[in-house]
């Protein structure tokens, strides 16, 4: 009896590592192909991508596309724009947002169910359809900078973050998780003198871990992963940010070595980012044990 | 420390009123306990006293200031939930020391406090611990460290030992027994269990739908009930509820009786009735006695019995159908289906101008 449970135990978890192994494999060999690509010279490349040979370090390996791609486009400045468009937009986003959630689940105010369906709409909206809108706008906004006041925002970073902080997904995680906090820990603080910054602030954002992490993640992507905004307001180099920057390496013949080399560095930032995130993530469960 | 008035206190949400003008005067230091069914806003009046629910009307006055309009922290109350909600994310010091933290107390102070909050519920050894390392009682205790650390003047309880086990429960009363006379701050408490109301209380406050049944000493509510409600709802097993015909009435001597119940002359004070009508008796089962036929004043047949150990309940069908329950000093044996005869100390016997309703029987 105890044997055979054993057994099936056993079968239970080969089968469900393989299974999981196989859609493991099924996302990395991507990343694998556009490494290895990167090694080899152009036309080795399209003739290895016809066998298995395309994920294996094999043939005419070198750097030289990296070098070459340095050459052609600013990859330092491309990723730094990123980086800081990105890591501005995560934590103002983190902020803002979660302030948001926090006031529509926890405090009490009139028509705040209203205020939460208007942001559940705005889900519905896509980017493109507000893209133009918005770049004309974009064009007329005041700022006041260095040199006075200023009209018109294109070519600037202010142009690629702050539209995109506030945003309805990241206000709804919050609001949902919030509403799951057990109400008396929030009027237990609140009894104990805290002010409503206190409690968001000592409380509930430190018992948030898991949806910052995934919020952060969200946000992340869609940030790095800007390309038709960036092209709409930006024309000057010094601004531009890594998706926009591959259009260095599209013209007259198309290098696949190099454009395999520059994905390949710009790749970096998102899995670090997401293996950082990852242990946050799984550390904060395990330290708090609110949920499951 | 402080006296805690309500004055004519009512709460609605909506168009629902659940608080519907309670006056209530709790001395300084008196513990004082709320009980009442379910949903008869107990809850809802700490909250109130706490400053975490608005107040819809009426005054609050804790010390000598009105706090209607005052947030939690500046009202100088504590309060302890039945879940605990003690910060998961903070080890057990900074869960005591929490609001000392929120108050900006120096660090040095702070774990003075913090350490002899901790001695005084002997819980030194955890004190680097986190929340999920601990066990309910321990939880419980952490929540109460938090709230003395403050010293504040008024300790709220909702419910605070409804999820330990009984016997940690009964630690935990005497624990918040003595906790009281060391403090001797003013302590609310709201509980389900009779033995906590009757053991901790100074006075106890029976509430029903929104309003102030009685309030008083323990024994006085428990021998002198107002009410049915008051009558039915304090004691365990409850108290028998017979309605019987108004027979003679000489002075403040009224002799009732009815089918099953043979005539007996009751004492009663401040209530008149009007020979003819139809009252209420009220016999608790720990007066009722087992009698010979011709001593009993009435008959009837066991349907039940419980052996406690230290008394044994009766479930008594008398001859007009209705039910008595008695419970009878010591352990002693007796039959399904045995008839038995029941007397009664008529000294103790209540008599009540009301007709029982299904809410007054048991709860
Ligand atoms: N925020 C609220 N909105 C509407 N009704 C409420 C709210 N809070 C409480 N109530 C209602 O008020 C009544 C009293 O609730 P309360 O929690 O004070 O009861 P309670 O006496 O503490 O009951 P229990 O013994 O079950 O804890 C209940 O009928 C409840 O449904
Ligand atoms: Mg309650």
């Amino acid at each position: 009896m105890t044997q055979t449970y054993l057994n099936n135990d056993r079968l239970r978890l080969f089968v469900r590592y393989l299974v999981l192994t196989l859609i493991a494999a099924i996302f990395i060999f991507p990343l694998v192909f556009m490494v290895m690509s990167s090694l080899k010279p152009s036309q080795q490349l399209l003739i290895d991508s016809g066998s298995l040979r395309a994920f294996l370090p094999v043939g005419d390996i070198s750097f030289d596309n990296y070098a070459a791609a340095f050459r052609r486009a600013p990859v330092g400045l491309f990723v730094a724009n990123s980086l800081l468009i990105t890591g501005v937009t995560v934590i103002a986003s983190l902020f803002l947002c979660s302030l948001a959630g926090f006031s529509i689940a926890i405090l009490n105010w009139r028509g705040k169910a209203f205020v939460l369906s208007a942001i559940l709409a705005t889900l519905t909206v896509p980017f493109e359809t507000i893209a133009v809108p918005l770049l004309l706008m974009s064009s007329k906004l005041p700022w006041i900078g260095m040199e006075g006041l200023e009209l018109g925002w294109l070519n600037t970073y202010r142009v690629q973050i702050i539209p995109f902080i506030a945003d309805g997904l990241t206000i709804f995680l919050f609001v949902q998780y919030f509403r799951d906090i057990p109400k008396d820990l929030v009027e237990a603080a609140r009894a104990e003198g805290a002010s409503w910054w206190q409690v968001y602030s000592k409380v509930l954002m430190p018992l948030a871990g898991p949806i910052i992490a995934t919020a952060a993640i969200l946000k992340f992507l869609v940030m790095y992963n800007q390309y038709l905004w960036p092209l709409m307001v930006v024309q000057e180099e010094g601004y531009r940010p890594v998706l926009v920057g591959l259009q260095y390496f599209f013209q007259l013949n198309t290098a696949w070595g190099e454009v395999m080399a520059y994905l390949s560095m710009i790749t970096v930032p998102v899995l670090v980012f997401y293996l950082f995130l990852q242990r946050a993530f799984i550390a904060s469960i395990a330290s708090t044990g609110v949920k499951g | 420390m402080a006296d805690v008035v309500l004055k004519n206190i009512r709460k609605s949400f909506g168009s629902v009123d659940i608080i519907k003008g309670v006056d209530l005067e709790i001395n300084d230091g008196e513990f004082t306990v709320f009980v009442g069914p379910s949903g008869c806003g107990k809850s809802t009046l700490l909250r109130m006293i706490a400053g975490l629910e608005d107040i819809s009307s009426g005054d609050m006055i804790i010390g000598d200031k009105v706090v209607n309009a005052l947030p939690p922290k500046d009202r100088s109350v504590a309060m302890v939930f039945q879940s605990y909600a003690i910060f998961p994310h903070m080890t057990v010091r900074e869960n005591i020391g929490f609001g000392l933290t929120i108050a900006k107390t120096p660090k040095a102070e702070k774990d003075l406090k913090v350490q002899e909050a901790a001695r005084i519920l002997q819980m030194e050894h955890l004190l680097d611990r986190r929340p999920s390392q601990l066990s309910g009682g321990q939880r419980q205790r952490v929540a109460i460290g938090r709230a003395i650390t403050r010293k504040p003047e008024v300790f709220l309880f909702d419910e605070p030992l409804s999820n330990l086990d009984a016997a940690l429960r009964m630690d935990m009363r005497m624990e918040i027994g003595k906790l009281h006379h060391q403090l001797g701050a003013t302590m609310i408490y709201v509980t389900h269990d009779q033995v906590e109301a009757m053991t901790l209380a100074d006075k106890i406050v029976v509430l029903k739908d929104g309003e102030v049944m009685q309030a008083g000493a323990p024994m006085d509510l428990y021998h002198h009930p107002k009410n049915l409600f008051v009558a039915g709802f304090l004691g365990a097993p409850s108290m028998n509820f017979a309605v019987v015909n108004v027979e003679k009435i000489e002075g403040d001597q009224i002799t009732v009786k009815n089918d099953a119940i043979a005539e007996t002359t009751v004492h009663v004070q401040g209530r008149s009735f009007t020979v003819g009508t139809k009252a209420t008796l009220g016999l608790r089962p720990q007066y009722l006695s087992i009698a010979d036929e011709r001593d009993s004043c009435m008959m009837g047949t066991i349907v039940l019995t419980e052996r406690l150990g230290s008394e044994t309940i009766l479930n008594i069908k008398l001859s007009d159908g209705s039910t008595m329950i008695a419970a009878i000093a010591d352990d002693q044996i007796f039959k399904i289906g045995q008839s038995v005869g029941l007397t009664f100390d008529a000294d103790r016997a209540h008599l009540f101008d009301e007709l029982p309703s299904a809410s007054d029987a048991a709860h």
